[in-house]
Order: C-alpha cells, then structure tokens, then sequence
C-alpha cells in the first residue's frame, strides 16, 4: 500500500512536469529560444492562483483567470522581447531570459513578499480515501493527475491530429519551408509560446495548494525541467512525456530510499542517459 | 584570428592604477577591490571556455564554490591553514571535479550543453544545500584566515585588507599572464579553431574531446583560484556560492566586458559588481536598495539586446587600428 502511494505520488508529479517541459521543449524544438524564464511562468501561476483565491475565495475562478492571465503576459512578452531573439546565439537568450527572472523574482518579492503562503484545497476536494488503517491519499491529489493527464490528451490531439498541430510540426522540422508554404510563422511563435507559459502558469496554479507557494519556485522545478528535456530530446513530446514519469518515479523512489540525496537522483539518471544516448531518448542521432 | 589584447603600455597604465588603488585609504573601497578582481579571475576564466572555445558553460560556479567549501572544510577551527598546501587542494578538487563533469557534458553540444552544465552545478548545489557535509544551508564559517609563509617569514597577511588585495591583485596578473600565453600557445590556437569551425579541426585530425576537456579543466581549476579567495575574503561560505545565480551572474560579467578579450573578463566584473553596488546603495537609489535585482535584471536585458559585444567590443576597432601599426606591442 505504501508503495502504490508512492507511485500514485510519482505519476502526479511526472506529469505536473510534463506540462512544464512540453512548453519548453516545444518553444525549444519550433523557435530554437531557450527559455530560463520558463519556471517563472510557474510561480507566476502559481501566485496568482494564491492571489485570486483569496480575492474570490473560490479556487475553480482563480485557475482559470490565473492561466489566462498567464497566457496574456507570455504573449506580451513573446511580441516585445523574446521575438527579437530569434536569430540570436543561444547565449544571448540565455542572459536575457536570465534577466527576466530576476525581474519576476523582483516583482513577487515587491507584490508579495517574501514568505511562503498555503492554497487552501476547495472544500468539494478537501478528504482523503482510506487505503489501510493509517494510510490515505488526498483526493485533491488525484484530481491534478486526472487534470494533467486531461491536458496532456489534450496537447495530444492538437499536435498530432489537427491543422494547427500540423503546422506546429512543420514549424519544428523545418522553418523556412513551412513559411513558404503559407503558415504565418510569427503569429504561430507567438501562440505556441504563450500557450507553452500557459501551461506552466496552469501547472503552477493547480499545484499551488500541494506544494504551497514560496520564492524561488519557480527555478527549482525549471531545472528539473531541463534534465527532463535533455533526457526526453529536445522538441520531442513523446521524448517530454518519457523522461518526466521517469524523473517524477527517479525523485520519488531517491526520497524513500534516502530523502537528503534524493535530489541527486534525478541528475545520476540524466548522466547515465548522457552515456547511453546524448542526443536524448527520443530523438535519433 | 589572433585574440584582441590589450597594448603594453595600455595594459602597463591599468596595472599601475590598479597597484596604487589601496592608496585611496578607505577600508571599505579596498574590499571592494579585491572583490571585483576576484570576480575577474573567476569571469576570466570562464571566458576561456565562452570566449576562446565556444563551450557555454551555464554551471561555472560549481567550480568557484567547491574551492571555497574546500577551504572551509579543510581550515582547523582555531588555528591558520597554510595557503602552500590547502590552494593546490583546492584547484586540484576543482579541476578533478571538472573533469568528471566534463567527461559527462561534453558529450554534448549547443543549447544541450548549456542545460546539463546548469543541472551538474545544480546537482553539486543540492549535494551541499540538502545534506549536513558542508554545514546544508547554512554553511560553514571560516574562523581563521589562511597563512603564506615563506621560509618563516609571513610577507603577506591576509587578514589584513590592503595586504589582501595585493595578493588577489597578483594571482589576478598570473592568471590573466598565463592564458594569454596559453590562448597564443598551439593549445589556445587549436581552441579557437574549434571554436570558428569544429568540424574542420576535427577532419584535420584534432582531438576535439580532449582539447575541450583540457579546457574545461583548466577553466574549472582557474575559478577553483577565485573561489578560494572568495572564501578567504568573506570567512564564510554557503550554498549559495554555487547557485546557478551565480553562474549567471559570471556569464553576464563575460558578456558585459565582451567575450573573446581578456581584458573584457575584467572590465565586466568590474562594471557588474559597481553597477551592484550603486543599484542596491541605499544612499543612491533609496528604498528602491531591496530591490535592486527589478534594476539589475532590467539592464541585462537592455545591454544584451541592445549591445551585445560588450563595453570590450566599443574599443576593438581602435585597438585592431593600434596593433595592425604597432604588431611588435602585443606580443
């Protein structure tokens, strides 16, 4: 019983990191842009989530609001400063979405402070199912994995089923071909990186009443993030998708087995995954 | 393309001010100092790999703080360590870590290579914030500063700040000598053109693993260098001293100086760490002091967008004009 908690625990948080990689791979594989910033759309979600519950006193209006939010602060950004980095080396946009965390970072601390603040779980979701006599597991908990996978079906269906996902695609493979063919490539970057930080602001706010919201959230799960994309490939879903439940099972097991060097874990599989293959498990040489 | 360097009596100017910098007097500004040419060692040498290879290494600091816990761990609580034998040990685990790490990351290349070197240094940082080794996260302190002792005699004490400075000061022109030696030597020459075009150095025969990895290790036992001196100045070491911020922090000063040119490395750690100070000075800025980072983070995108060869690139076209007169002054 212990250990399907364990797993149960394993899978929420594997594909809480799918959301969070399949933006950052995406906008990685179709505009060649790293995105530091990525983690910060996190906590972006995550604190507005904290902020609108309490304003609205309902958490179902604050999710919601809050990734919309997210999606039209992506867009701006997308439109003012990360358009103008496309034809820059990889160096240039790793400093300036460097620079950008450190103006997220400021703003949090200056709109809220700098103390950690619980999401309270609406009550409709607020028990626990019994398993054995003092073992249970949250509902709540099982509602961000129903909801995760949800959207992962979700981002499914649109990449590998639609003609929007079908230019996405040809965006990814090749880019100066899919423009001669008529997809309007800006307006496509822009909507794939404002949905990319949508994800991340959504998956910031429904783990917000789980993991609570604190300083610096958002830069601990991005590095994560960027194991799972090395591991998964770069600009691979399938890859993302992989590599996260590998990585949510790999931090999990690290913390029953030895909880102080369970954050090493996750490195050791990225490094034994460097040997085997660099190029990343999805993707062919 | 032979690297952009400095003229002598240039190079001879900024030595001199730097030398009689500790005349200022005022113990504040002098630790000041010796921190900006700290940073420059530590910039200097990751621009050995930015600059020099093209290797981007977003995990640079790793190297930097695991000399600086070296020397606190190592360091007897009430009595001074030598400086002869802890240093060597310090850039020695620093290199040796580099190694290990380089073997890993340097299966990789491009945007991949800036990731898995973050998530190495990220791991080194987990390693010390989470477990009790190096004191988690609250660190450890560093009572007693190192000695230098030469045949008995003590020339220089560290705990002293003009007497500090100087001996930064001096690693710094060692440091910075021995890669402009190293970047003219056929070792620097075969790095650069690893750096223009690997797949050619690679069809002439060039072991490209291995002159990256020398690289790397060098790079790695240089920052060892500034981190131990960071130690010694600041007695005290957390994780934080190996924090991706941290690498961050470095790449900027590389790029804020301009890359490629050693005496960028310097001029970009000397204008982040003031650009620092007058940001978070609450005697300039005001209450705006807290949060000098909104500032900071604001800048960097602004320089990098709008200037991205650095304050270096604005004298290159002077300084191409001077060496092509003058080809005896620069080497």
């Amino acid at each position: 019983m212990f250990y399907l908690i364990q797993l149960l625990n394993a899978v929420q948080y594997g594909l809480l990191l799918f959301l969070l990689s399949s933006g950052l791979t995406l906008i990685f594989g179709i505009m060649g842009v790293i995105n530091l910033a990525h983690g910060s759309f996190y906590m972006v979600g995550a604190y507005l989530a904290y902020w609108l519950a309490k304003l609205t006193g309902n958490l179902w209006l604050a999710i919601p609001i809050g990734t919309v939010i997210t999606l039209g602060i992506g867009g701006l950004l997308e439109t003012t400063i990360i358009s103008r980095l496309y034809r820059r080396d990889h160096l240039y946009q790793v400093l300036i979405t460097f620079g950008l965390i450190l103006i997220f970072e400021e703003l949090r601390s200056i709109l809220f402070g700098n103390d950690v603040h619980g999401v309270t779980i609406p009550p409709a979701l607020n028990y626990s199912i019994p398993l054995t006599d003092t073992l249970s597991y949250p509902v709540y908990r099982l509602f961000v994995t129903g909801v995760c996978l949800v959207i992962a079906a979700l981002l499914y269906w649109v990449i590998y089923k639609t003609r929007i996902g079908m230019m996405i695609r040809a965006g990814n493979s090749n880019r100066e071909m899919a423009a001669s063919l008529g997809v309007n490539v800006p307006l496509l970057f822009a909507w794939v990186f404002a949905v990319g930080t949508a994800l991340a602001g959504f998956a910031g706010a429904v783990a917000a009443p789980i993991s609570s919201v604190f300083p610096g959230m958002g830069n601990q799960i991005l590095i994560i993030c960027f194991v799972v994309v090395v591991i998964g490939g770069i600009g691979s879903i399938n890859g993302a998708m992989i590599a996260s439940l590998a990585i949510g099972l790999a931090d999990t097991l690290g913390k029953v087995i030895a909880a102080e060097y369970s954050a090493i874990a996750v490195y050791l599989v990225m490094a034994l995954i460097l040997l085997w293959r660099p190029q990343g498990i999805a993707n062919r040489a | 393309m032979i690297p952009i360097t400095l003229p002598r009596p240039l190079l001879f100017i900024a030595l001199v001010l730097l030398a009689l910098f500790p005349l200022t007097g005022s113990t504040f500004y002098i630790q000041l100092g010796a921190k900006i040419l700290i940073m420059a060692i530590f910039a200097l040498s990751l621009d050995l790999l930015v600059g020099h290879t093209g290797l981007v290494s977003f995990g640079h600091a790793a190297y930097f703080g695991l000399a600086a816990y070296t020397l606190a761990l190592i360091s007897p609580k009430y009595e001074a360590a030598t400086v002869w034998l802890t240093l060597p040990l310090a850039m020695g685990i620093a290199a040796f870590a580099a190694l290990v790490i380089g073997f890993f990351v340097l299966r990789t290349t491009g945007v991949y290579f800036i990731m898995v070197t973050l998530a190495f240094a990220q791991m080194l940082y987990s390693v010390f914030h989470d477990t009790p080794l190096g004191g988690g996260s609250d660190g450890i302190y560093i009572y007693v500063r190192p000695e230098l002792t030469i045949a008995g005699l003590k020339p220089l004490d560290l705990e002293s700040p003009v007497q500090f400075y100087y001996l930064v000061l001096i690693f710094l022109i060692v440091v910075y000598g021995l890669l402009k030696r190293l970047l003219h030597a056929p070792f620097g020459r075969a790095l650069a053109g690893i750096h223009l075009n690997e797949q050619r150095m690679r069809s002439i025969g060039f072991p490209i693993f291995g002159y990256k990895l020398g690289a790397f290790v060098i790079a790695g036992a240089l920052a060892g260098i500034a981190g131990y001196l960071a130690a010694c100045q600041f007695g005290f070491v957390n994780p934080d001293i190996l924090a991706w911020q941290q690498s961050g922090t470095v790449l900027m000063m590389v790029i804020l100086g301009g890359m490629g040119r050693l005496h960028g490395a310097v001029l970009g750690a000397l204008t982040y760490v003031l650009l620092q100070e007058i940001l978070s000075a609450p005697a300039i800025v005001g209450a705006f002091a807290t949060h000098w980072q909104l500032a900071m983070g604001s800048l960097i995108v602004v320089i990098v967008l709008m200037f991205p060869r650095g304050i270096g690139g604005i004298f290159d076209v002077a300084l191409r004009r001077y060496s092509y007169r003058h080809p005896n002054a620069i080497q």
